[in-house]
């Protein structure tokens, strides 16, 4: 037997990991240099604070005194704190009252804004000039617009008899403006997905409804909906996660009353987890909330996922 | 051309006038609240004391009063031009950072065949699916321990790693045949210069639309500076507006002024890179 390869060299042998031949051998050197700056960042900035959030829920950690373990105890506190337990209810009340509206909203105004109406290149510019503004700044000017008297929406509610209403104030009514923020500034950008998504729906179909003697309400209903579902389904899944996570809006809406709304009013998880670790130094605590919201965000995407097949029509299933 | 076709199509022509006058109805009513805000924002900014609590209220100003109420913020929060550029300095320093480390990344994922290639991937992208809430509080932990609290590194530098970059950028780059990489290869140009050369320059459009939209996320940011950043000389815009709204006495035409000045640098971008905007919407669907 002859064989033509020479003896490997120890650096070559070194490398045999890389690739067979030593093109391959360097274009993987190449390739995992080009990966490395970003690859190590993102381990040493979001990696491993990935990891820290867990052992950190488990601790007693007030930033003076060195951590301390004690297990499960973080998460038994909570269950039996009401304030986190309001915290989590108002999360849950802004979802339902921000999704559904700004969903249907934006639904709507990409429908229309589809149509071959003139200048509604302006009035998409309109409609997404929110999605670029700073929430901070937008929830400083919806404060001014909402105060009692001497804001514009108190004028325009005047004649009927809302004129006084504190809304930033009244712990029933609180989460209103704060869901109304949200929603102006979301708008635009649910509406653009579904721009992109109507855009994408085949003429065919269109043409095919008319022939079968479609209406333009049955062409909604029958080929607009059905193969505009896998972006609704996007869609949603982006605004409850987006809704979860409502912090700015909350922390500058109530800074000039009582922060975090009368009585925790308006606090949300994220507003409760900040509140918890940078004003009272619980960061075990803080830490064991952000898991449950980390969970609670992942529970109701993968619920959507799965439930997606009962309502999103994915095309290549039937075709 | 195709795309216009389509458009057409499924928008037919025959919209009868009752629709049209819905539609518009509907659309300005709508536009008019989208609107309100900026209107209210800028009028305000140039209202006189005297006519902030005005009953009934007067939407614009009788006697406007611009370049007193900038003066006055200035009196106010004297830095605040500071913060503008901290901003500045902020939103350039994550969005070139992220250009360089991801699309090098991106580049290294996208053509080259390494061991683990697969697996650090999927690993980068899992990281997608965390909200920044979650790591806040480790995120923080290091950067006080290496002291960076109060610094432009702690500001910019975690915010030059992206996986969400990562993967648009490795789309955009999968996008090119890689013939015309290959053609550059056999003139024996290295990797780093093909990617500058060849790759970079063809993927524009998907590096400005990514570009714009990480330049908004990063002006706007707000949770993670107020963690890492309370010293005038680091403090961003969003943070210094904050000041001001937690400042009672602080009058509504002034922190309209403040809005104003922090709000119009996005706006501006905005009406200038429209569509790259919309395209990166409409590539990722989400920020940061």
């Amino acid at each position: 037997m002859i064989t033509e390869s020479r003896p490997p060299t120890l650096a070559s042998r070194a490398l045999s990991w890389l690739g067979p031949t030593p093109l391959s051998r360097r274009k993987a050197l190449w390739g995992l240099a080009l990966i490395a700056p970003n690859t190590l960042g993102l381990f040493f900035f979001f990696g491993i604070p990935v990891l820290m959030a867990f052992s950190t829920s488990l601790q007693e950690w007030n930033a003076i005194k060195p951590p301390r373990f004690i297990g499960l105890d973080n998460f038994e506190r909570m269950i039996s704190d009401d304030r986190f337990a309001q915290a989590l209810t108002n999360t849950l009340k802004l979802i339902g009252l921000t999704v559904p509206l700004e969903v249907l909203l934006a639904l709507g105004v990409a429908v229309l804004l589809n149509l071959p109406l003139r200048g509604r290149n302006v009035l998409r510019t309109a409609y997404f000039l929110p999605v670029v503004t700073s929430t901070v700044a937008a929830s400083v000017v919806w404060t001014s617009i909402l105060q009692p008297r001497y804001g514009i929406v108190s004028r325009m509610l005047e004649p009927v008899g809302l004129g006084e209403t504190k809304w930033l104030v009244e712990p029933g009514l609180v989460l209103i403006p704060i869901a109304a923020v949200a929603i102006w500034q979301r708008l635009g950008f649910d509406m653009i997905i579904f721009l992109a998504g109507l855009q994408s729906i085949p003429a065919e179909l269109y043409e095919a409804a008319v022939i079968d003697g479609a209406g333009r309400w049955g062409r909604f209903r029958h080929v607009t909906l059905p193969m505009l579902s896998p972006t609704t389904f996007l869609v949603v899944v982006l605004a409850i996660i987006n809704s979860f996570q409502i912090f700015d809006q909350v922390y500058v809406m109530t800074l000039r009353t009582v922060p975090g709304g009368v009585g925790g009013s308006a606090t949300t998880l994220t507003y409760y987890l900040y509140r918890r670790a940078f004003t009272h130094s619980e960061f075990g605590y803080a830490s064991a909330i952000a898991l449950v919201l980390f969970a609670l965000i992942l529970f109701v995407t993968v619920f959507q996922l799965t439930i997606q097949r009962y309502w999103v029509y994915y095309e290549a299933e039937e075709g | 051309m195709r795309l216009a076709l389509r458009q057409r199509a499924a928008a037919p022509r025959d919209l009868s006038i009752p629709i049209q006058v819905f539609s518009y109805a509907i659309l300005l009513a709508g536009a008019l609240v989208m609107i309100l805000p900026f209107v209210w924002m800028t009028s305000t900014a140039c209202k006189p004391p005297v006519e902030l609590n005005k009953v009934p209220v007067t939407f614009l100003p009788e006697n406007p009063v611009c370049r007193q109420n900038l003066a006055s913020l200035y009196d106010t929060s004297p830095h605040f031009n500071r913060y503008l550029l901290n901003s500045a300095i902020v939103t350039i320093g994550r969005t070139l950072g992220q250009l360089i480390t991801c699309s090098l990344a991106a580049y290294g994922f996208a053509r080259f065949k390494f061991p683990g290639r697969g697996v650090i991937f999927a690993l980068c992208l899992a990281l997608l699916m965390v909200p920044f809430q979650a790591i806040l509080i480790p995120e923080y932990m290091p950067i006080r321990k290496l002291g960076w609290l109060n610094t432009f590194k702690a500001l910019i530098v975690p915010g030059t790693f992206s996986a969400f970059a990562l993967f648009l950028l490795r789309q955009a780059f999968l996008q090119i045949p890689t013939e015309i990489e290959e053609a550059a290869i056999i003139d024996g140009a290295n990797p780093l210069r093909v990617l500058w050369h060849v790759t970079l320059p063809l993927s524009v459009p998907a590096l400005a639309a990514f570009a714009v939209i990480t330049v908004q996320a990063a002006w706007n940011d707000f949770l993670y500076p107020l963690v890492v950043s309370n010293s005038p000389d680091t403090r961003v815009v969003t943070i210094g507006v904050a000041l001001l709204q937690g400042e009672r006495r602080t009058p509504y035409n002034l922190l309209m002024m403040g809005s104003f000045l922090a709000t119009v640098p996005m706006l501006v971008l905005f009406l200038a890179l429209q569509r790259y905007f919309i395209a990166g919407i409409a590539m990722g669907g989400v920020k940061r």
